[in-house]
């Protein structure tokens, strides 16, 4: 007879969390199933959609194009709005924890209570949907938008300050500054200010205290805000269409494209997994240097 | 002669300033959660001798720990100096001041090793690797850790990250050593292991220490001398003896020991103050006609069969604690007395009539 391990009291047996575990890798596994293995299958003659037919062309696609003499040429169109994702993601996240980091000190070195008001002023944008408070963004910066009545006042002429990769920055800085703020705010919080007394009384000047016990205490909280940053901004979608005005084209306006007016569902696939993989080699470096230096390193808020 | 840093001469204000650490009208003021000023430092001057273990005792909130972060320049005085023999301190940041602090929460890098932690201070002054490795491991034999150098704090228990944190202040060589209340999170027994190690550690290296406690035992056991602290100031400073032998007033004596207190009314007689305790006089030195408060040791009381000499008394309770008897007697006049007795015991029944013997020198009047 097998033996059957003891169901502790308050505790239920295995079969209780099936559904949970069911549910869950139904929608964080399935999707990717289903993306990767699209990426690999063809095009229809006509239409959008797949076919079940294993083909690398999407892959292919990425970097090269076929001439009118069905000659391969090497094509950096889609290679470009990679790079200006990059470009926009790096100077989002710099722009945010640049930003964020000055603001999570200040939050935790207030009292308790004002601290935990303050955590809920940063999550109040959540509360609304982001398309809505990107749209404000569209009215601050229009012809007749705040943006240029404030630069009328200067005897400045109204500018055209939509639709370029700035305004598209701009949007980005401001829906990712909360996701900056919280993982800093939380490892500056944890963060025992006696040891900063401790070094002083030892000798170290104010530098010191921030290099030698501030930073190491607070770096994983830094690199956390890093990672939520980057890894949606380079995805980002609602930005750079409704401020980049369709002008900006980067990697998730490019997927949605794909699935849209270009109709080639393999190769908006293939660009998801080129991504997927992407960001897992980046979470896998950011983690190894993390045991390496024995940091925490949260990869969600 | 001393000269300043431009080379004119002045003459140290205070002749005797040499040999001590100074704590001149210092003033302190916080304002509490409810908006109200607290004076933590109320006027306090106090002298510290240099090479002694001295310690600063009081409940919560009387001004000890306040002192303490003065001197090492953790907190700013409102007003009022703080001399290390001629070097003013007052103005100095805590990192040029020659003080170092074991504080109450140890206050561990918790991303340093041991040794890393005891050499923290050693690369802020930038000493040379090999003198910094020969001192760490010098710290850590001092205190008993030398096979633990390469574990992190966490992975220590608390008597040990309390060493560290003792070795780390101590490799500074400091010329004065703050104690806040370091042996606070510890056990008992392992309290009084800490308290010899650190009278070991005092003695070898003649370094002062200025050690701030709750704890009047660990006060009385530690300290060369004591200051009692009540309400922003030192109420008393003495060595323990004095302390407990002679308290200024009613706070001190209730606060170190155990004590009886008795109010009687000073009467004049024969040129004399006296005081009468259960019809038994007493040599006072207080004005006739004023009402005082008397402390008596409870083991400076004598209970026995009752018989000449003796104040009639009746004993209300008695408790067997093994090394001594302690009981609660009552005076004809209804106030009671706790006494402990040491061996051997006399034979006592709880409810019976005893006699009381009080010694003319266990009576000192005290201030309220």
């Amino acid at each position: 007879m097998a033996a059957r391990t003891a169901v502790r009291p308050g505790q239920l047996s295995a079969w209780f969390t099936t559904p949970a575990i069911l549910l869950g890798l139904l929608f964080t596994l399935g999707p990717i199933v289903v993306i990767t293995s699209f990426s690999f299958m063809s095009q229809p003659e006509a239409g959008s959609g797949v076919v079940m037919e294993f083909s690398l062309a999407s892959y292919q696609h990425f970097l090269f194009q076929e001439d009118f003499y069905g000659q391969m040429y090497f094509d950096p169109r889609y290679l470009n709005a990679f790079g200006l994702s990059l470009w926009q993601a790096v100077g989002t996240t710099a722009l945010s924890v640049g930003i964020g980091f000055p603001v999570s000190i200040w939050m935790a070195t207030k009292p308790p209570k004002t601290q935990n008001m303050l955590v809920l002023l940063v999550t109040i944008p959540f509360w609304t949907n982001l398309l809505v408070r990107t749209y404000a963004w569209i009215l601050f910066f229009s012809g007749d938008g705040t943006a240029n009545t404030v630069l009328s006042w200067f005897g400045i002429e109204p500018q055209q300050l939509l639709y370029n990769s700035w305004s598209t920055l701009v949007a980005l800085v401001y829906t990712f500054v909360p996701f900056a703020i919280l993982p800093m705010y939380s490892a500056l919080a944890g963060f025992d200010f006696r040891l900063a007394e401790a070094a002083y009384d030892l000798g170290a000047k104010k530098l010191d205290v921030v290099r030698k016990v501030l930073w190491p205490a607070v770096s994983g909280g830094v690199l956390s805000a890093v990672a939520l940053c980057f890894v949606p901004a380079f995805g980002s979608y609602i930005q750079p269409v409704l401020l980049g005005g369709g002008k900006v084209l980067m990697v998730g306006n490019l997927i949605a494209d794909q699935y849209g007016s270009a109709r080639n569902w393999p190769f908006g696939a293939a660009l998801s997994v080129i991504i997927l993989v992407l960001t897992l080699v980046g979470a896998w470096a950011l983690l190894a240097w993390a045991k390496r230096s024995a940091q925490t390193v949260s990869l969600a808020v | 002669m001393i000269t300043d840093a431009k080379g004119r001469y002045f003459v140290s204000q205070k002749a005797d300033r040499r040999k001590e650490l100074l704590v001149n009208q210092a003033c302190k003021t916080f304002t509490s959660a409810e908006g109200e000023p607290v004076k933590a430092l109320d006027d306090v001057t106090l002298s510290i001798r240099l090479g002694e273990f001295f310690v600063m005792l009081g409940p919560s909130g009387c001004g000890k720990t306040t002192l303490l972060r003065s001197i090492a320049g953790l907190e700013h005085l409102d007003s009022g100096e703080i001399y290390l023999q001629d070097m003013a301190l007052s103005g100095l940041p805590p990192h040029r001041r020659p003080v170092n602090t074991v504080f109450q929460s140890y206050a561990l890098f918790p991303h340093l090793s041991v040794w890393e932690n005891v050499a923290f201070g050693l690369k802020m002054d930038k000493l040379p690797k090999d003198k910094i490795a020969e001192r760490v491991s010098e710290m850590l034999a001092l205190v008993q850790l030398s096979d633990v150098g390469g574990r992190k704090p966490s992975q220590l228990s608390g008597g040990q990250q309390q060493r560290v944190a003792l070795a780390r202040a101590l490799a500074k060589s400091p010329q004065v050593l703050l104690l806040d209340e370091p042996l606070s999170a510890l056990d008992l027994k392992l309290r009084r292991g800490m308290q010899g190690e650190l009278k070991r550690i005092q003695h070898q290296t003649g370094i002062t220490f200025v050690f701030v406690t709750h704890d009047q035992e660990e006060a009385l056991s530690l300290g060369d001398r004591i200051a009692v602290f009540e309400n922003g100031r030192p109420a008393q400073v003495g060595t323990p003896e004095e302390i407990y032998r002679h308290p200024v007033n009613r706070f001190v004596a209730d606060f170190i020991g155990d004590t009886n207190f008795i109010t009687a009314d000073v009467e004049s007689e024969a040129g004399k103050s006296r005081i009468a305790i259960g019809g038994q006089r007493f040599d006072v030195e207080a004005p006739a006609g004023q009402t005082v408060t008397v402390a008596i040791r409870p083991e400076n009381i004598a209970v026995g069969a009752p018989g000449p000499g003796k104040i009639d008394g009746k004993l209300a309770e008695l408790t067997y604690m093994g090394t001594d008897l302690r009981c609660s007697v009552e005076l004809p006049d209804g106030q009671a007395l706790r006494v402990r007795i040491s061996p051997p015991f006399p034979q006592l029944t709880p409810g019976g009539p005893v006699g009381i013997g009080i010694p003319a020198d266990a009576i000192a009047v005290v201030a309220d």
